[in-house]
């Protein structure tokens, strides 16, 4: 991205990173919501949806199969029996009605903003040039490369580039950020999306995207979880729990044989209801919501995922590419001091200062003007007849021309020169001033009225206030930030050093941009990176996490596989977090679901086997009140734990930036320990109740 | 008791010298690295090679490594089981015996193929000196060099970074038996016959005893294959009574230096692993996990035999310890060795796939036997047998990485290569494999009649019994409970079987996993990386190996040892 391109206020790139969801995304939990979720979890139950889930389709199937032998046995069975077997498959079928329910309630808010979105998507007519004439067209009909007419108050028709004019443009239904932005032809803010409203002026736009696959439908589709596919983790965590899961139908299967050899037969219920209780259902019930939530949690800041591999890479990356302008400063220098000349006052210097930038409508110029006024006293006075000089790259100055006074600002060659044209000399104290303000990463602009040099504006980048303790974070999660900036290496290495970042790439030019991203993946790393522009869109493709600004060109947006619709660079940093924190869910709650198994195997195979062996009454170390109580605490437990787990895998687990040790640390103990520790104290718990209910 | 305590100091100090010692010489070996005895070893391996044909420089694919891997197990099993077929027409056979049985020599060449060293026969009364020597022996090296190369390829694998080959097995397996194996075997058979191992080509000595009946004194090279038979984790005893016979293992030193030889290679492939990944921190954690599990496994055994049988107590017989009794819980132990002696030899043996024994694991009390079975359950990796230990503890570690690694924000990765669908695919099919094998047969075997017969002790001991037996066939340790009549065919055919999944359907895979891990790109380490060389890492590997055993296994157990436990204290 260019600093100069300065059309857009530069206000929505500069929320830094903390701007969370707006109010309007993020549609909280609510009982339509909750009534909705259940609707699904018994829809859920279709086999055909229940089988991309091994782990709770071998649950599904043994409630199944344990709801037959319960009929089956119904009349010939004991009451006690009967309700022990009855209490059983209850609960298998609300172990799976949980799961559901989880992947429900987690696809719930997507599918809330889903409608939402689909309210935009209504029809318009599209106004399009053939030849000198202008015809109606339908926006659903509209074909790639057809030219649009777009007048104020009208919707644009489709996602496209504008080839003419420029315009305000409100994009709130999409991006949810009220003020409007500002969109023209050429250069790097050209992309407009379909459903967005002009406010002002007249664009022509060139239709790019076909109908039915426009930026709104995919994100409809993306939001409401229609198009997820399983992320590669994700497969590889799923073969594992379906290995898990065969290995304990071979030990479950197995026992059969060695009961009836020790004289103990047992029901298949009880079988069923051991399995159930040993699978990883815990983790198999969550992770599908595990995965729906984190990429919810990147629509609520804003941004969307294309793939669901992203977000996964994203918590892999160790290499961050960060634009300097816009993510680490922000987007423009600005004026910091007057330096005047030994001779010259402040004041006179910083009125003349302000004269000179009257006239200069660049962020730089009003940050003198700015300057002047609230560090230096300075008014800002009508100067009639003034003639302004512009600023262009021959002379490389700007100022004005009044009352026979000649005030010049400009870069130091420039202004010397011109300082010597009108016969005057530069003073010796000047280039030292200008060289240490260069060496210092500011820009200096010399100030001169006539023949006489008054000092020197230094000009600054400002890192943003937070970013430097993010740096921090991110070295402490083994990540390296490498700035990129079009500076020279001076400038470059002076705001490096201010803002922390590990590295950077001064002068860059977008193919050294793609050579560092090469040269890091080659070693082995994953690489993050933001861009805008037409040329970002190789680099953006080549990276590992592109996130492209929503107000960047289309073929930035078709590149990276991440749009921020904030256009806030800053938000990398955010979406790494993300990354990692549903990675951490995921193996928080896998490692619970396996811990969690010892204490079932201490609640159930005592109980099933104390009959024939009471002496097996020794390793029922939780003192269960009865083998039936017993076995149905422990399906209870492993049922009601799903639920008491859906917030978490919603939420995700607290993350925190630290190294990889003490995370290791901290979550081995919290859901390593813990998940060893609670079924023991859960299941006692169910046993006690449910025998004061009454079940023997 | 001080007796005791210094057996088990000299032999954990004889380890920590070893361990670091032989770790680094067989890094140096497997990598082709200058290496002390190069003046020696050099030319002989060099014949080898031209003799064979073996270019040693060319590199193989994970593929062709594994089907060198079974080529030569394939012609192993055809020339062991011709040999025994054959062995009344061979020289070197004094006693002249005749030809093994077709279906015990095929048992006995997959036994000892897959160094699990099953025995069906008593070695004295059915195996020819030439069998012995030039058969069994032999299988006896080149087995745990094949176990050995599988696991070096697999540290390849995990070290090298974007390359499509694993090393070349015949070279490998060469330089292991050469380099490795004959030296320290060569050197233990000398102190072995210098304490009075039998060494010698005799027949069968026949005299009178004193209470005047007639035994025979079998003759043999005996200690040439006690050493190897310790070393290379096999187990196969020259005699029946296998560690136990004072043949074999005349006095305690010698003992001693058949504890140290079955653990020492397994141990120290863990220090070469370490070596091998330039950073010793990842072979201290994996030899940590080893460590810790098999003291895990020894402390409870020798404090349970040492405690004596509560049977016997309650028959009123005392347990203590005399002028002429060590004490405990004596029965098949031999009163020189005493219950913890012989308790560490079993515990070591079981823990290392080797098998071999110097007491009888039927005898040991309920939860002493049940500790010993456990230690095979884990899957020999603690430390395991010659190569598969190692090759065992890093399928632990990769699917450690996968559980917890997640857990630090990163998808998982090991070494720097990343875990994925496909090595979870194989590890998983190595997981589900030897479990399979041990529950399916323990299951039927427990309920059809026709086996049933083979349970000389029904109830909860019976079942530990059969249970032990697929246990140990599987998981290629060939350590027998007793109390069980294996030597029928539904027993030979399925213990067969399980011998060879227990080898091959796991090395196939750990190929697999070496070439997929191979060619992948190496991660450098960052503060976000999942640290695998810590103790807390060692800890979660042991954790996570247990667990993941303790769950398949918990059933069996409970109704087995467990069960069998609590009854005679009720």
């Amino acid at each position: 991205m260019s600093p100069s391109s300065t059309l857009e206020a530069p206000e929505a790139s500069q929320q830094g990173t903390e701007s969370g969801g707006n109010k309007k995304r993020s549609a909280t939990f609510n009982a339509a919501m909750a009534r909705r979720a259940m609707v699904d979890s018994l829809v859920k139950l279709s086999p055909r949806h229940m089988a991309s889930n091994p782990v709770m389709f071998v649950v599904e199937i043994g409630s199944v199969l344990t709801t037959f032998y319960l009929i089956r046995d119904f009349g010939s069975s004991s009451s006690s029996e009967n309700v022990f077997a009855l209490s059983v498959v209850v609960w298998l079928w609300f172990t799976v009605l949980f799961a559901n329910f989880a992947e429900a309630v987690a696809e719930g808010r997507g599918k809330a903003q889903a409608d939402t979105l689909r309210k935009t998507r209504a029809e318009t007519v599209a106004y399009v040039q053939r030849g000198d004439d202008v015809i109606e067209v339908a926006s659903s009909q509209l074909q790639l490369g057809d030219l649009c007419v777009v007048t104020p108050g009208q919707l644009i028709p489709g996602d496209g580039e504008i080839v003419d004019g420029i315009a305000t443009v409100d994009e709130s239904a999409i991006t949810g950020e009220s003020a409007p932005v500002i969109r023209e032809s050429g250069g790097d803010r050209s992309s407009v999306t379909g459903g967005t409203r002009v406010l002002s002026d007249r664009i022509v736009v060139r239709i790019t995207s076909k109908p039915g696959e426009t930026f709104l439908d995919r994100m409809i589709a993306l939001v409401e979880g229609a198009s997820r596919q399983k992320t590669p983790n994700e497969i590889a965590l799923d073969i594992l729990l379906a290995g898990l899961t065969i290995i304990f139908m071979f030990t479950v299967v197995s026992l059969q044989p060695f009961a009836i050899y020790s004289g103990a037969e047992q029901s298949i219920i009880v079988l069923v209801a051991l399995l159930v209780c040993l699978i990883p259902t815990t983790i198999g019930a969550l992770l599908s919501a595990i995965g729906i939530a984190g990429m919810d949690r990147l629509v609520q800041r804003n941004v969307l995922a294309m793939s669901g591999r992203a977000v996964e890479a994203a918590g892999d990356v160790s290499t961050l590419l960060l634009d300097k302008t816009g993510t680490i400063t922000f987007g423009n220098r600005r004026a910091d001091i007057f330096v005047p000349m030994p001779d010259v006052e402040q004041h006179e210097l910083a009125a003349a200062a302000m004269l000179s930038s009257l006239a200069d409508e660049t962020p730089e110029g009003r940050s003198i003007v700015e300057l002047a006024e609230s560090h230096y006293g300075q008014i800002i006075q009508d100067v009639p007849g003034a003639e302004l000089v512009p600023f262009t790259a021959q002379t490389r100055m700007s100022g004005l021309d009044v009352d026979g006074r000649s005030i010049r600002k400009g870069a130091a060659d420039s202004v010397r020169r011109w300082v010597e044209d009108q016969g005057g000399t530069s003073p010796v104290e000047l280039a030292p001033i200008v060289e240490a303000i260069s060496k210092g990463g500011g820009t200096p602009l010399v100030v001169a009225e006539g023949s006489r040099v008054l000092g020197v504006i230094h000009l600054k980048d400002v890192v943003k206030p937070g970013i430097a303790e993010k740096f921090i974070e991110m070295r402490k999660m083994g990540i390296r930030t490498v700035m990129i900036t079009g500076d020279n290496p001076l400038t470059a290495a002076a705001i490096a050093a201010e803002a922390g970042v590990d590295d950077f790439l001064a002068e860059a030019t977008p193919e050294d941009k793609m050579a560092l991203i090469k040269k890091e993946q080659a070693g082995g790393h994953l690489v993050a990176m933001t861009g805008d522009g037409t040329n970002d869109a190789p680099a953006l493709a080549q990276a590992d996490v592109g996130v492209a600004m929503n107000s960047g060109t289309q073929a930035a947006k078709e590149a990276g596989n991440m749009v921020d619709l904030d256009s806030n660079p800053t938000k990398l940093i955010d979406i790494v977090e993300i990354g990692k924190q549903l990675l951490i869910t995921r193996g928080s709650l896998t490692t619970f679901s396996i811990t969690n198994d010892i204490a079932k195997f201490f609640a159930i195979i005592p109980a099933m086997f104390i009959g024939v062996f009471p002496a097996l009454h020794t390793i029922n170390i939780m003192h269960l009140s009865s083998p039936h109580s017993a076995i149905l605490s422990a399906v209870i437990f492993n049922a009601l734990i799903i639920v008491a787990l859906i917030p978490l895998a919603l939420r995700g687990v607290k993350f925190r930036a630290a190294g990889a040790a003490s995370v290791l640390r901290r979550n081995l103990l919290i859901y390593g320990l813990g998940g060893f520790i609670i079924p023991f104290i859960g299941i006692k718990l169910i046993d006690m109740i449910i025998t004061a209910l009454g079940v023997k | 008791m001080s007796q005791n305590v210094i057996a088990v100091i000299v032999l954990v100090v004889l380890l920590a010298i070893s361990t670091p010692l032989l770790g680094s010489y067989m890094a140096k070996v497997f990598q082709n690295k200058k290496a002390p005895g190069d003046r020696l070893f050099g030319p002989i391996e060099r014949l080898v090679y031209r003799i064979t044909g073996v270019n040693p420089e060319s590199e193989q694919r994970w593929t062709t490594y594994a089907i060198s891997v079974l080529a030569f197990s394939f012609i192993s099993v055809l020339v062991l089981y011709g040999m025994q077929r054959l062995q009344a027409h061979l020289p070197l056979n004094p006693d002249h015996l005749a030809a093994v049985p077709p279906a015990l020599s095929f048992n006995t060449a997959v036994s000892f193929l897959t160094n699990t060293n099953w025995q069906n026969y008593a070695g004295e009364d059915a195996m020819a000196q030439i069998t012995q020597m030039a058969g069994l022996a032999v299988q006896n090296f080149v087995s745990a060099a094949v176990g050995i190369a599988v696991a070096v390829a697999l540290i390849r694998g995990l070290t090298r970074k974007q390359s499509n080959t694993l090393g070349n097995f015949w070279a490998d397996l060469t330089r292991i038996v050469l380099r490795v194996l004959i030296p320290i075997a060569a050197v233990a058979a000398v102190i072995l016959i210098a304490q009075g191992a039998e060494q010698n080509l005799h027949a069968t000595h026949m005299l009178t005893t004193v209470s005047g009946q007639s035994q025979g004194l079998a003759g043999g090279p005996v200690a040439s294959q006690e050493v190897i038979k310790q070393l290379g984790t096999n187990g196969g005893g020259y005699f029946n009574a296998n560690a136990g016979h004072p043949f074999e293992n005349p006095t305690g030193l010698t003992n001693l230096v058949l504890n140290w030889l079955l653990l020492a290679i397994p141990f120290a492939l863990a220090w070469t692993f370490g070596k091998m990944a330039k950073d010793r921190k990842q072979g201290y954690a994996v030899l940590g996990a080893m460590a810790g599990l098999f003291a895990i496994g020894a402390l409870l055994v020798m404090p349970l035999e040492a405690a004596g049988n509560i049977h016997v107590t309650q028959a009123h017989v005392s347990q203590a310890i005399t002028s002429t009794s060590p004490g405990g819980n004596m029965e098949g132990k031999e009163v020189r060795n005493g219950p913890i002696i012989s308790a560490l030899f079993n515990s070591s043996s079981t823990s290392t796939s080797t098998g071999s024994i110097n007491s009888a694991n039927d005898s040991y009390t309920p939860l002493g036997g049940g500790v010993v079975l456990f230690n095979m359950m884990l899957g020999e990796i603690s430390p395991g047998g010659t190569g598969s230990g190692l090759y065992g503890m890093l399928v632990m570690a990769i699917l450690a990485v996968f559980i917890a690694g997640l857990m630090v924000g990163r998808t998982p990765e090991y070494l720097g290569k990343k875990i994925q669908a496909k090595e979870m695919k194989l590890v998983v099919l190595y997981l589900l494999m030897v479990p399979f094998v041990i529950l399916l047969f323990t299951a039927i075997s427990v309920v059809m009649p026709s086996s049933l017969t083979s349970i000389y002790n029904p109830g909860p001991h019976g079942l530990t019994e059969v249970t032990y037996a697929f246990t140990s066939a599987s998981n290629n340790n060939g350590s027998a409970f007793a109390g069980l009549n294996g030597n029928t065919n539904w027993f030979n055919t399925t213990l067969g079987l399980c011998m060879l999944v227990g080898r091959f359907a796991l090395m196939v895979p750990i190929l697999a996993i070496a070439g997929s891990l191979g060619r992948k790109q190496r991660i450098p380490a960052s503060g976000g990386t999942l640290p695998t060389g810590t103790p807390l890492f060692a800890l979660m590997l042991a954790g996570i190996a247990v667990i993941v055993v303790g769950l398949t296994y918990f059933p069996v157990l409970a109704l087995g040892p467990i069960v069998e436990s609590l009854v005679g204290k009720f």
